[in-house]
């Protein structure tokens, strides 16, 4: 438990990706089976046992420590579980006669067969025998708040590392595997055969698309693509499919293969029929799909109440076909595919699925047209909805990753404006020595004039080179400084005009201005423009309007 | 030292008679300056300058230029004069420790606090009382500096930087551990060690020897005069180089000794992707590690922890324990649970040297 404590330790304060990998790769070949199986579990959150509640934890700190030093420290560490591990006093037990620390293996084995009443003694024995980092870690653990930034994808592609295997082969398999994974370290060691996918239900690794460039057009024909709506929702895989005794099994995967059926039970049985469909997940009502604003609300909830499933009625809306009961689809053309997409849904014949509309275009001037105006080219009252194109090659396999040439997303022209450089942040990790998060604003009446009200912050978009030149002008414009933030020089005729582009406006009372925007991002330094010709309110009020993207729930 | 202050003294005097026993108050008494000593004629630590200060070790919350007359011990009068240049006070008086010198009505007392090099609590004893002021402390083994020494006493003023039972600072050892783990694991990465420049970088590098770290060490420009203080008295801190003119790629698997806040600044691009590290006991305290994006906090300390401070309390034998700087509440608290008298000494100006260290000039090319 102890060196998995380490591990997660280390994990908390390392940002860079690469390093988080070779840290979870490091451990995994560190130390042993089962040990490091549970730990893959528990960063991939396949674990479960019932999870103990913060007042547990509360009682168990009350029985050892004075009330008031514990309630002076938990106000300073701000962190329950972090303030029960560094306080936690030492039970006076000899010193020679201390069991040893509890392995990874112990604390998951046990937690999942002990009886509600016997949990608290057991904490409170296992507090004793870890040190500082292991208390933290078994706290987590228990309470279920794990929280390290890591995501199921990124441990799965350390463990397939320790095999040098692709993590796709990994994800392919990794539904029909348990915790803890001893099958699949050994084939990933080779000591055994790849392990056997026997889930009736498997993640298909997904195929994606590269960003159109005004170039690109030149050489591809219209004629070999297909159109479709880009759909501003998310994108997800459902599948399908029998176990050995007939039963169906259904699960909805995100695009990296986490199983996310949990959050949207709502949607289990309308997968009726085996198969594996890729779509896009929306919020629909009375027949008209919400905005991304409105799907948001049922995103990363632990808890989905049966008000939430009222107010937020989900809707898969497919756009391919990669398995139809027991065959695999994925070597088919995608104009085949799509066929036999349209009789599946069809079949299915659930109003919680339908089929995502082509595009007709015979040129790529009309494609242009119908991209800059969806309501009128079959979008209808969804148009709000769409974020552009996808063009699919007719006769492109379903090919994992992103292969070249084969799809395209066309996404609409992103809203932009002229902002200021109000503030600027330090960055993290490989940034750390630059000012590379900007706050930015725009001019509005205030009482002594115009000023600047922030309406946004960002932090990429530019390129490093232009990075350079904004840290340098950051360092010798700055008016004042609080602690890692500076404020820079914004004034009608000197500062720093940045274009920003963004997908979305939505009202929001937590801002100033009243405003937030959805991935702004910078997109051009206005080296060439003084501050005051940079954008008004005003202009965000009336984006705003024709947005009409307010949530109204 | 100059003439004591005749006002003061014959203050005390027209008073004296009257009195039976003396108060602990009337011995020392905080004051806008600091803890001042009337019947003495000195103040300990002044924050402002004074005729005649006291001083216990050369932080520079502590030990600050322009008083008339300072009294030190060797170590921090060099420090001072090093920071502050020649003429940082009228005149100076350095005292060993062990060795008891009469000032006005009280005999002042050295003894070694083990912070930093030549860092001292002072003992003022008047009549039968005698007072302990602690100044900065930690009771756990330093290489570069005397240990602690348990001086009984009537009254212990004690600091309370980590004076809260979450703070348990460990073995310093372990901690260096896992900064040469993080070397092994990262050879193509540069290693950035924050860390105050004086006192808690030299125990950093006297630990990575004891470790068995035989490499070059290296140090940003401003650590280099007080680490060369260091060396000259003696404390072995094996090859140290400078980082200024050193190639970038030269640097990667090496460790380097920085100030704290050069940690995050420009400086800090001459490296290969490096991980930063930060030596402090707040390191202990996820947020406060997150805060100052450090990647690798080690949990070093100059300071005692809870625990040293709780048992350094108890065994001084103090019926009365006055609280200086840090996480006064707690500590108070804990010590009238003991049926300790106890109350929070209201000085300013003292903090953590840590995050109150002065960026240094030149920064960027040192």
């Amino acid at each position: 438990m102890n060196r998995f404590a380490e591990l997660l330790d280390r994990l908390t304060y390392e940002p860079g990706r690469n390093n988080k990998l070779r840290l979870i790769t490091g451990y995994f070949r560190e130390v042993g089976d089962p040990d490091r199986g549970y730990a893959l579990a528990a960063l991939t959150g396949a674990l479960s046992f019932k999870h103990a509640k913060p007042a547990l934890i509360r009682d168990l700190i009350a029985s050892r420590t004075d009330e008031v030093l514990f309630g002076l420290s938990y106000d300073y560490v701000g962190d329950l579980s972090e303030t029960v591990a560094l306080m936690w006093p030492k039970a006076a037990l000899a010193a020679h006669n201390n069991p040893p620390p509890p392995t990874l293996t112990e604390v998951v084995t046990t937690l999942r067969t002990l009886g509600k009443t016997e949990l608290p003694k057991q904490l409170e024995r296992w507090l004793d025998e870890l040190d500082e980092t292991g208390r933290w870690a078994l706290l987590k653990l228990v309470t279920g708040a794990l929280r390290i930034g890591i995501s199921a994808r990124l441990a799965k592609t350390a463990a397939a590392a320790l095999g040098d295997k692709d993590p796709h082969e990994v994800e392919l398999i990794w539904p029909g595997l348990i915790p803890p994974y001893l099958d699949l370290f050994a084939w990933l060691e080779g000591r055994a055969d790849k392990p056997v996918n026997r889930d009736p239900a498997p993640f298909r690794p997904v195929m994606l698309a590269h960003a159109i460039e005004d170039s690109d057009f030149a050489a591809l024909d219209p004629a070999d693509y297909i159109a479709e709506w880009k759909w501003d929702g998310i994108r997800v895989q459902a599948v399908a499919g029998r176990d050995e005794r007939g039963h169906i099994t259904a699960r909805l995967y995100s695009r990296t293969g986490e199983d996310i059926t949990g959050s949207f039970p709502d949607l289990v049985p309308s997968l009726h029929l085996p198969g594996a469909i890729d779509g896009e997940l929306l919020i629909l009502r009375e027949g008209r799909v919400q905005s991304f604003n409105v799907l948001q609300q049922r995103l990363n909830r632990k808890v989905v109440s049966p008000k939430l499933i009222k107010e937020f009625p989900i809707h898969l809306r497919a756009y391919d076909l990669l398995g139809d009961d027991e065959n695999d689809l994925r070597e088919l053309p995608f104009a085949e595919r799509r066929e036999r997409l349209e009789s599946f849904i069809k079949k299915l014949s659930d109003p919680r699925i339908d089929l995502s509309p082509t595009v007709p275009f015979a040129s790529w001037e009309a494609l242009t047209a119908a991209r800059a105006n969806p309501a009128s080219a079959g979008a209808g009252e969804d148009a709000e909805a769409v974020e552009g194109v996808m063009l699919k090659r007719r006769d492109a396999p379903y090919l994992p990753g992103r292969p070249k040439g084969q799809w395209w997303k066309w996404k609409r022209d992103p809203h932009i404006i002229d902002a200021v450089l109000m503030y600027a942040q330090r960055g993290h990790g490989k940034r750390s020595s630059y000012y590379s998060d900007y706050t930015f604003g725009v001019w509005t009446a205030g009482g002594g004039g115009d000023e600047l009200v922030p309406v946004g912050k960002a932090y990429f978009g530019f390129t490093d080179e232009e990075l350079l030149q904004i840290d340098r002008f950051v360092r010798r414009n700055t008016t004042e400084k609080f602690g890692p933030v500076r404020h820079v020089v914004h004034e009608g005729d000197k500062g720093l005009v940045l274009e920003v582009a963004f997908e979305g406006l939505q009202r929001s009372p937590r801002h100033k201005s009243g405003v937030a925007m959805r991935f702004p991002r910078i997109s051009r330094l206005r080296w060439d423009k003084p501050p005051r010709e940079a954008d008004r309110l005003e202009t965000l009020e009336r984006m705003l309007k024709e947005e009409a993207a307010e949530i109204e729930v | 030292m100059r003439g004591s202050s005749p006002r003061m003294t014959d203050e005390y005097r027209n008073v004296g008679p009257y009195m039976t026993t003396m108060r602990p108050q009337d011995i020392l008494l905080p004051a806008a300056a600091g803890l001042c000593c009337k019947p003495g004629g000195f103040h300990i630590d002044p924050v402002r300058p004074v005729e005649r200060a006291v001083i216990t070790h050369g932080h520079s919350d502590h030990a600050r230029a322009g008083h008339g007359a300072v009294l030190a011990t060797q170590e921090t009068l060099d420090m001072m004069r090093l920071r502050y240049g020649e003429n940082f006070a009228g005149s100076t008086q350095a005292i060993r420790y062990g060795e008891e010198i009469r000032l006005g009505d009280v005999c002042v007392k050295f003894h070694p606090a083990g912070h930093v090099l030549g860092s001292a609590q002072i003992a003022v004893t008047c009549k039968e009382t005698c007072i302990v002021a602690s100044g900065d402390y930690k009771d756990a083994l330093d290489p570069t500096c005397a240990p602690f020494e348990l001086v009984p006493c009537d009254v212990f003023i004690t600091e309370a930087t980590f004076g809260l039972p979450v703070f348990r600072h460990g073995d310093a050892a372990e901690e260096v551990k896992k900064l040469l783990a993080s070397v092994a694991l990262f050879p193509e990465r540069a290693h950035l060690v924050g860390a105050y420049s004086l006192g808690k970088a030299q125990r950093v590098i006297a630990l990575l020897r004891q470790a068995g770290y035989d490499a070059p060490i290296y140090l940003h420009g401003a650590m280099e005069t007080i680490t060369h203080y260091y060396q000259s008295r003696g404390i072995e801190l094996g090859e140290l180089r400078l980082v200024k003119g050193m190639k970038k790629a030269a640097l990667a698997g090496t460790i380097t000794l920085a100030p704290p806040s050069a940690t995050s600044d420009l400086w800090t691009r001459r490296f290969p992707d490096p991980v930063t590290a930060f030596a402090s006991g707040w390191m202990r305290v996820r947020a406060r590690a997150r805060q100052r994006g450090v990647e690798l906090p080690l949990v070093i300390s100059d300071h005692a922890d809870w625990d040293g401070l709780t048992a350094t309390i108890g065994a001084t034998g103090a019926g009365e324990i006055w609280v200086t700087h840090g996480q006064e509440d707690a500590l108070v608290h804990w010590c009238r649970s003991k049926g300790l008298k106890a109350q929070p000494l209201d000085l300013v100006g003292y903090g953590d040297e840590e995050e109150s260290e002065t960026p240094i000039q030149g920064e960027a090319e040192a």
